[in-house]
């Protein structure tokens, strides 16, 4: 629609900011979430004059809202402590020798060895039976532990259960361990202390609002996204973010698609993968092109002919329309003469519209299924293609640089139809008019470009047609990526505006 | 860690078998090993389940006592779960001392004692909600089904022997 918008700047393919389609957001690495977490352990540890394990532990009782933390603590240090399990919650259950618990600075006492039991009875660990060892470990409330047992449960619980927030073997005691003494109940188990570290970042993550974890496999990057922080702005953008670690790690900040979903709003998207997971389509097909046998309940698809049916299974004959029995219909062979009455034409009426909403549904999916193939047969095409260009390499004297172009044009072309797919999730919402209309000539405009690219790159590779064909090549992945700019800038801003009307109720919308 | 899982259990069994008898209404069936034992139970006194007897089995593997033991009813041809809120008819229980809170101090005395006393103390004989989607879907190992405790109004979640 903006042409000149295009020959003004034909070679606008990097991404800048200030695209209305794009999202402002950063990547941090584990160490970088780290350090903000640690930035708010120090905080709190600074007001409330309490050592940095037992504010972590604060912290993460209250989900990391420093604020709701402050308020209650003021209020009531004491019931916050016990909340937490900073401290144990009544002096009864506390049996050891270390009472020390109205102090919030109680915890790094806790890490010191509890003595050996000064009479000269053995201490029996009351978990293991074990007399022979003794070293013991206890919490602020003073329940007394070999430090096999507690290395073991901490360990079950990290790595069995996934757990952070590790609550003391006591029986009724929710004291919990504090982090140097986890690492110091795990002594020299690296690999499970890295694993806890994984564990209390990815919590204070989750809790994070500005936070999200790159869903990736075995990926420990975070991105942060202030922008769309609130899902109030979610009717207006669509925040695709890639993490730092790889260029396919492309997921959305604001729902739980690994992918990139523009120009689709998060809530939409969401409603257009539930409607083609739901089995109801297959049954509203079932409904719309099958009776069923009004003698043996055989389910009968009518694939063409006469209103006279004849069940191939229990042999009954019936009239299509009216489902009665066929010898009623008398002589009139080809046409049912109940077929005006009125229950009869109610009865087409549900039928026909049923038939008519499924057929436009399945001229969306099926547009929609064709592109997600086709993104996916492009990493085929790209295999051909790097076999193209090490040809060209050998044939031609272009260097390496010079025939990415075939790979700059594949990355383009399973781009554009992601955004393609993601159309047709949008035009099966967008309710009718002259928007609608706009929006299916920018759809067609970029489908047409995509393709003719699509068949360029499949083409046979001539050595004498090598510069002619790069030219093509780069020119129209120019076009299309253009074309492909346009119509996302041209949804974002529509969203901006509130110029889209869905044809269905949508979350966040009037 | 497996040194831990026997030392223990021959210790629990030792004291079942010799050292303090358990209580009434609780007696071993079978202790061949240390991967599954089986108890029975019977609630005396005036309570629903009175003149009936359960099997309560227990499955052990190393994590035990870090992890709790896989405990429930048999049911074979002999024996049938008792009806109860919070036994399946597969014989699963949803308790949360055999999950959440379970803690290495507790003992299997422990869990039959509390399971004894949630039979004692239930008012209403009447399936768990959902139990036929349930036995249709669950796994052989009770342990791997997340239950949810949300019956806190019942003594038998919170309550911890």
């Amino acid at each position: 629609m903006d042409m000149e918008t295009f020959s003004q700047d034909p070679s606008t393919t990097s991404k800048g900011k200030g695209k209305s389609y794009e999202v402002e957001y950063e990547t941090l690495s584990q160490k970088l979430v780290e350090e903000l977490m640690q930035a708010d352990v120090e905080h709190i540890s600074a007001i409330f004059g309490v050592d940095s394990a037992t504010a972590a532990l604060l912290l993460r009782h209250m989900d990391w809202n420093k604020d709701r933390l402050i308020d209650k603590f003021m209020d009531n240090a004491s019931s916050v402590n016990v909340a937490a399990g900073v401290t144990p919650a009544s002096p009864a259950s506390s049996p050891g020798p270390d009472r020390s618990r109205r102090s919030t600075r109680t915890t790094t006492k806790s890490l010191k060895k509890a003595e050996p039991a000064p009479t000269p009875q053995p201490f029996v660990c009351p978990i293991c039976f074990d007399d022979s060892q003794v070293e013991t470990l206890a919490l602020v409330c003073g329940h007394k532990f070999c430090t096999g047992c507690w290395g073991a449960y901490v360990s079950s619980k990290i790595r069995e259960e996934g757990e952070h927030r590790i609550i003391c073997m006591g029986e009724n005691c929710s004291v919990v361990a504090p982090d140097p003494f986890i690492l110091r109940a795990l002594d020299d188990d690296a690999e499970t202390a890295a694993r806890f570290q994984e564990l209390v970042v990815r919590n204070f993550v989750a809790s994070n609002k500005n936070l999200k974890f790159c869903p990736f496999p075995s990926c420990t990057n975070t991105v942060s996204c202030p922008a769309a922080a609130s899902r109030s702005t979610l009717t207006t953008i669509v925040p695709t973010v890639v993490c730092g670690a790889d260029s396919r790690h492309k997921f959305c900040f604001g729902c739980p698609i690994e992918g990139d979903h523009r120009p689709v709003l998060c809530a939409v998207s969401k409603m257009w993968l539930q409607k083609c997971h739901d089995d109801s389509e297959t049954a509203n097909w079932i409904k719309s092109n099958t009776k069923e046998c009004s003698k043996c309940q055989s389910t009968i698809e009518k694939n063409g002919g006469c209103n006279h049916m004849t069940c191939k299974k229990c042999k009954y004959e019936f009239c299509w329309v009216c489902m009665g029995p066929w010898v009623e219909h008398g002589t009139a062979w080809y046409s049912c003469n109940r077929f005006d009455d009125k229950a009869g034409v109610e009865a087409r009426d549900a039928q026909s519209a049923s038939r008519a909403s499924l057929e436009r549904y399945l001229h969306y999916y099926n547009r929609w299924a064709n592109h997600e193939q086709s993104a996916k047969l492009s990493v085929e095409l790209y295999v051909k293609t790097e076999k193209k260009m090490e040809e060209m390499q050998l044939t031609t004297d272009l260097t390496w640089i010079e025939v990415q172009f075939m790979k700059k044009a594949v990355d383009e072309v399973e781009k554009c139809r992601t955004t393609l797919k993601w159309t047709y999730a949008m035009a099966y919402y967008l309710a009718k008019g002259n928007e609608k209309e706009l929006f299916e000539d920018n759809q067609r405009d970029l489908e047409k470009a995509v393709e003719d690219l699509s068949e360029l790159l499949e083409s046979p590779i001539e050595p004498e047609n090598i510069p002619t064909l790069r030219q093509k090549v780069t020119d129209k992945a120019v076009y299309v990526s253009k074309r492909n700019q346009i119509l996302l800038e041209d949804t974002a801003q529509g969203y901006l505006e509130d110029r889209w009307r869905w044809n269905v109720a949508v979350e966040g919308f009037d | 860690m497996s040194t831990v899982y026997t030392r223990r259990l021959s210790k629990e069994l030792a004291e079942i078998q010799t050292e303090t008898k358990p209580p009434i209404g609780i007696r071993l069936l079978k202790a061949d090993d240390f991967e599954t034992w089986i108890f029975e139970i019977e609630v005396l006194g005036d309570s629903l389940y009175r003149g009936e007897r359960f099997g309560l089995k227990f499955r052990f593997d190393n994590s035990y006592p870090f992890s709790a033991p896989a405990v429930q009813f048999v049911v074979d041809s002999g024996m049938k779960a008792p009806v109860h809120p919070h036994v399946y008819t597969n014989g699963h229980i949803c308790a949360s001392i055999l999950g959440d809170d379970w803690s290495p101090t507790l003992s299997v005395m422990a869990v039959c004692i509390t399971i004894q006393s949630m039979l004692a103390s239930c008012k209403r004989k009447e399936l768990p909600e959902g139990n036929d989607t349930y036995v249709r879907t669950a796994p052989d190992n009770p342990k791997k089904t997340h239950f949810v405790y949300d019956d806190d109004t019942s003594p038998f979640p919170s309550n911890r022997v």
